[in-house]
């Protein structure tokens, strides 16, 4: 989000490493300061901005897909726009982060051919299916609410152009949750049938949602210098935890059941404790092997190529008419 | 499939009127139509603005990073406290001031 030539320039001399920069930036860090795109950085804390911000925009933009399933099938208009709203913000939400990493001197072109061709990562939550309208209800209220509380630590993330990002972000993605809380309070007060829904959504939706947040700390290999260097400030599990403690009240309003069995109050911890995770499943869907890892991509690459003629379209204009402003004729 | 880096725009944005227009965030676009069209449909969703700037970044002339200290560092408070008004002490008898 701001002036990537400038940043482009600069980028050399970051990649100079200098304990004495190196020392000077974590001292600025420290005092809560904020990194701006054109300020020195160490090579590693670009890469990992530049992974983590691409990854995080990648998941916007696949996240549609997933919602996408619904629109044409809402069951009312009222709910189609609502849905559409919230499509047409996942997709905003990739540019803005799109803008934010591109600050970091990668292009634009550079990040989404990553992500066409496989190299780069995005939230595994989107490698699994929507198969019934009850799951975009569930989606707005768990993934929405696990994003949240992803996202809001980020707002105050070291590097400014991110945290700007996020704020944005953050602003829109309260109606997602309200959304789809909303929408899971209908089933759940609705006919057995639609409660059964509902609660079908949740058992289905839960397990991957509690995995959002990453392995858990102790497997984490980035966590430690990404907290060193305020781009994450709370661990993978205690961002698990909190939204373990906000969902579960959640879930009892709505009269639905967590799957999870060892479900319980710690009155010592004043926490909710889960059961055990399935890590095994949580790598194979990151490794590739989820249940919808191929169509995203190739659905992803059919909308790219589909869309080349309107952006060759777009360019040839532009062309043409600074052809005809630069002609000593076509001046008016 | 074309892989050529569009233009950089930077987006600004007046929120109310009475207000100047704020730096938003950035997007690429062919021409600064399409810009104006683009910063509309990706920064204005929620009645943000009542105008919008968009200005190709490449125009924008930038204060160096390296020369900070000696541009900005005289005018730094501790350097000329003289140019606050907490600077002047006045009794408390004269009122607000």
């Amino acid at each position: 989000m701001y002036t990537q030539a400038l940043s482009l320039e600069r980028q050399q001399d970051s990649n100079q490493e200098d304990p004495e920069r190196t020392r000077r930036f974590q001292a600025r860090i420290d005092a809560e300061e904020r990194i701006e795109p054109t300020d020195w950085m160490p090579a590693a804390y670009r890469q990992t901005l530049i992974r983590q911000i691409s990854q995080h925009a990648h998941s916007e933009i696949i996240g549609m897909q997933p919602e996408g399933n619904w629109l044409t099938r809402a069951p009312s208009l009222k709910r189609k726009l609502q849905l559409m709203a919230k499509v047409q913000d996942e997709a905003g939400h990739g540019l803005y982060l799109y803008g934010a990493a591109e600050t970091l001197g990668v292009s634009r072109e550079e990040l989404v051919g990553q992500l066409l061709s496989g190299k780069a990562k995005y939230s595994s939550i989107f490698n699994y299916p929507t198969l019934s309208w009850a799951d975009i209800g569930a989606i707005g209220w768990l993934v929405d609410g696990a994003a949240i509380m992803n996202q809001i630590p980020i707002c105050r993330c070291s590097y400014g152009p991110y945290a700007r990002a996020m704020v944005l972000i953050c602003k829109e993605e309260s109606f997602h949750q309200r959304q789809g809380y909303e929408t899971m309070m209908a089933l759940a007060s609705g006919t057995p049938e639609q409660k059964a829904m509902a609660q079908d959504a949740l058992n289905r939706w839960w397990w991957p949602s509690v995995m959002m947040f990453g392995p858990s700390d102790k497997d984490s290999v980035h966590s430690e210098q990404a907290m060193r260097w305020k781009i994450k400030r709370f661990t993978n599990d205690e961002l698990r935890q909190k939204f373990v403690d906000a969902t579960v009240p959640q879930a009892k309003y709505l009269g639905l059941y967590i799957p999870d069995p060892a479900l319980t109050w710690n009155e010592a911890t004043r926490h909710w404790d889960i059961g055990p995770i399935d890590w095994d499943e949580f790598w194979r869907v990151v490794k590739g092997d989820g249940p919808c890892n191929r169509q995203r991509l190739s659905a992803k690459r059919a909308a790219h190529q589909d869309g080349a003629w309107v952006r060759e379209a777009a360019e040839a204009f532009a062309a043409k008419r600074a052809a005809r402003r630069n002609s000593p004729i076509a001046a008016e | 499939m074309t892989d050529k880096n569009w233009p950089l725009y930077e987006v600004f944005l007046r929120p109310r009127n009475g207000l100047s227009h704020k730096h938003v965030g950035s997007l690429h676009a062919t021409d600064d139509e399409m810009a104006l069209q683009n910063a509309r449909d990706v920064y204005t969703r929620r009645g943000e603005a009542l105008s919008i700037w968009v200005v190709p970044s490449k125009a924008i002339v930038s204060s160096e990073p390296s020369e900070r200290e000696m541009l900005f560092d005289p005018s730094m408070p501790e350097r000329k406290p003289y140019r606050h008004p907490t600077f002047y002490d006045i009794p408390d008898e004269v009122g607000h001031m």
